[in-house]
């Protein structure tokens, strides 16, 4: 699947209910889009573990949601195993994951700039984050994500995108090319996991009031973006449709 | 490479080689496959899905490994010893009393055979873990000075994120490159409940999972709480395999009846597989028709005596005799046929350990359709024997 703007999917009046129970995984969880994710899943009555960088930001959405909370930076090889292992003992003996949402995110450098005033450490920092980081974690939960859909219905992959992974905007290399790299890589092992019945989405949420865009493009009037919480419904409306069935 | 041929009596002085290179799918890895009538043959270990039949199941075990060795520091004593957890009675994340084999002073690098001691333990001796608030309480020792049971009392999720931050997986002294958690999980790793990898199951990746449902042929899996496979310690590796916790999902179950009812083999990717099946063998049909899975203690050995009931054919690490890993192989051939596979692995200069070369052992006692009633009758052999 590629990259599809989630408002064609808002008519699709399936109810978040369908979410109670699921176990799911949202990178990125204390702020913006992800923090709207978590909240929307708890109170679907999912369990849920987030992973975030800051560990008081990580303390105060574990004890508003109840979610369980993981301190870890995801664009960082050497935590993807600790977050599956503490994703692990968050889910219970069976281990199985249902969803998973690869919401954390890097800009790359701000402000914004041009390819050719752009360090090759910050884009290789901003593929870390935006490419490798939810290559290496959807690959250390693949066994938790095929078991869930071994089990009972399709597992999800949901990869977070953005239009300028399909549209070339000046001064958006960094963040562009990263994430036009995890859409085409979401399209390529949708097909490969076809067949374990793990669906790996690419959703773009659309521009939206959140701290990172007020980071690339300060000054924007807030009342035309959409609110992250309606976002995050849209794109759960989708991982629901895509599970292909509803659980009582 | 040959794919197939006879066995050297003249193969003296051959032996196995450790394999020191944490890759778990080397490109040359092979495996030595012996059917049912003991001929052998050696294919690239790549291919062994090749193997698989149609109305087979093949059977994993989905536990992840945990970063089981943890520097502590003894308190009442102030020594410096290395907690090595070894078992557990159940795979709740929340349940958190653990045996474990503790070691004095040294690191991996020298062979536990030649570890230094724990300073003496008694019930109720703290052992803190260096640069962590984690404290483990020592609750009885298990009749060996080494041999400990220990619980954490603490909130569960900082027993989980201090073990993720400062334990790491148990190193060998033949794998020089210190091992990190992505070099000992399986590509289905989910549970972290194993104390060492279940190592057979380095040979699964995701074409072959593909290339078993394309035979098809069925893939499930179970998670079993492998143990510490060997501690270097002769009188406590005496006591292996210890109790492994185990669940066996409801898919998995009926999978397993389904292939023995229509005729198919239960293929165990590994010693664990094998321990947790026959184990949970006279309680799969009750299971079956229950919803949910069957959990339990795995407490018995496996050898020479004990009748398989359910698997038919192990996938597993090349093991030198007298391991409890190769002592469970004696379930499936004669020590005859057993020791000409011997003389073949070292003739061949077969990899063993975790990162090694494979075998693939059928069971002599082919098992028919309609076998599936037998579950009931014979028993495994009790672990006191």
């Amino acid at each position: 699947m590629t990259s599809t703007n989630v408002e064609e999917m808002d008519n699709e009046a399936t109810e978040l209910r369908a979410l109670a129970g699921l176990r799911v995984v949202v990178t990125g969880g204390t702020s913006g889009l992800g923090l709207a994710l978590v909240r929307a899943l708890r109170a679907s009555g999912a369990e849920v573990a987030f992973v975030a960088r800051t560990r008081e930001r990580v303390i105060a959405v574990a004890e508003e949601t109840g979610a369980i909370g993981i301190v870890a930076d995801v664009a960082d090889k050497d935590d993807i195993h600790r977050i599956a292992l503490q994703v692990g003992a968050s889910v219970g003996a069976s281990g199985a994951i249902d969803l998973l949402v690869n919401n954390a995110s890097s800009l790359g450098p701000v402000p914004l700039r041009p390819l050719g005033d752009t360090d090759c450490e910050d884009l290789e920092a901003a593929l870390a984050a935006n490419l490798l980081g939810p290559f290496r974690l959807t690959k250390a939960l693949l066994g938790p994500l095929a078991a869930a859909a071994r089990e009972s219905a399709p597992s999800v992959v949901l990869n977070v995108s953005s239009d300028a992974a399909t549209s070339a905007y000046a001064e958006w290399g960094a963040y562009g090319a990263s994430k036009a790299a995890l859409a085409h890589l979401s399209a390529i092992w949708s097909l490969e996991l076809a067949g374990e019945r793990v669906r790996v989405l690419s959703l773009d949420p659309g521009d939206m009031d959140t701290p990172l865009h007020e980071l690339a493009l300060p000054g924007s009037d807030r009342a035309s973006l959409k609110r992250p919480v309606d976002a995050a419904r849209a794109l759960l409306r989708a991982v629901i449709a895509a599970r292909g069935e509803v659980r009582s | 490479m040959s794919p197939r041929g006879t066995i050297h009596p003249d193969a003296a002085g051959a032996a196995l080689v450790a394999a020191s290179t944490p890759t778990q799918r080397p490109r040359d890895a092979r495996l030595l496959a012996m059917d049912g009538t003991g001929s052998m043959s050696i294919v690239p270990r790549r291919e062994w899905t090749s193997l698989v039949r149609s109305g087979d199941v093949v059977v994993a075990n989905d536990a992840a490994t945990l970063p089981a060795s943890l520097v502590s520091h003894h308190l009442r004593t102030g020594a410096r010893v290395e907690v090595r957890l070894a078992a557990r009675r159940t795979l709740e994340p929340t349940d958190l009393v653990f045996d474990a084999v503790l070691f004095g002073e040294g690191d991996h690098r020298t062979r536990t055979e030649e570890r230094a001691g724990p300073p003496s333990m008694r019930a109720g001796d703290l052992l803190a873990l260096e640069g962590s608030p984690l404290v483990f309480t020592v609750i009885e020792t298990l009749e060996h000075p080494r041999f400990v049971r220990i619980s954490f009392e603490g909130a569960h999720g900082v027993f989980w994120s201090e073990l993720a931050r400062l334990g790491r997986p148990v190193q060998y002294a033949h794998v020089p490159e210190a091992l990190a958690l992505w070099d000992v999980w399986t590509v289905i790793a989910g549970p972290a409940v194993a104390f060492e990898p279940p190592s057979a199951g380095f040979v699964l990746d995701w074409a072959g999972l593909a290339a078993i449902r394309a035979r098809g042929a069925s893939f499930a899996t179970l998670t079993h709480a492998a143990g510490l496979s060997s501690t270097g310690d002769p009188a406590l590796d005496a006591r292996l395999p210890l109790d492994e916790a185990y669940r066996i999902p409801l898919r998995t179950t009926r999978l397993v009846l389904d292939a023995r009812a229509r005729g198919g083999r239960v293929i165990a990717i590994g010693t664990t597989v094998v321990r947790a099946l026959e184990h949970a063998a006279s309680s799969l049909r009750d299971a079956s028709t229950r919803r949910g899975a069957l959990a339990d203690v795995a407490d018995q050995r496996i050898g020479r005596d004990s009748a398989l009931r359910v698997v038919e054919v192990i996938v597993s690490g090349t093991h030198e005799p007298g391991t409890s890993h190769r002592e469970l192989l004696r379930a499936f051939a004669p020590d005859a046929l057993l020791a000409e596979v011997d003389a073949r692995l070292a003739e061949e200069r077969f990899r063993t350990h975790e990162f090694g070369d494979s075998v693939w052992i059928e069971s002599g006692a082919r098992l028919g359709s309609g076998s599936a009633r037998d579950l009931g009758d014979a028993s495994v052999t009790p672990r006191t024997a």
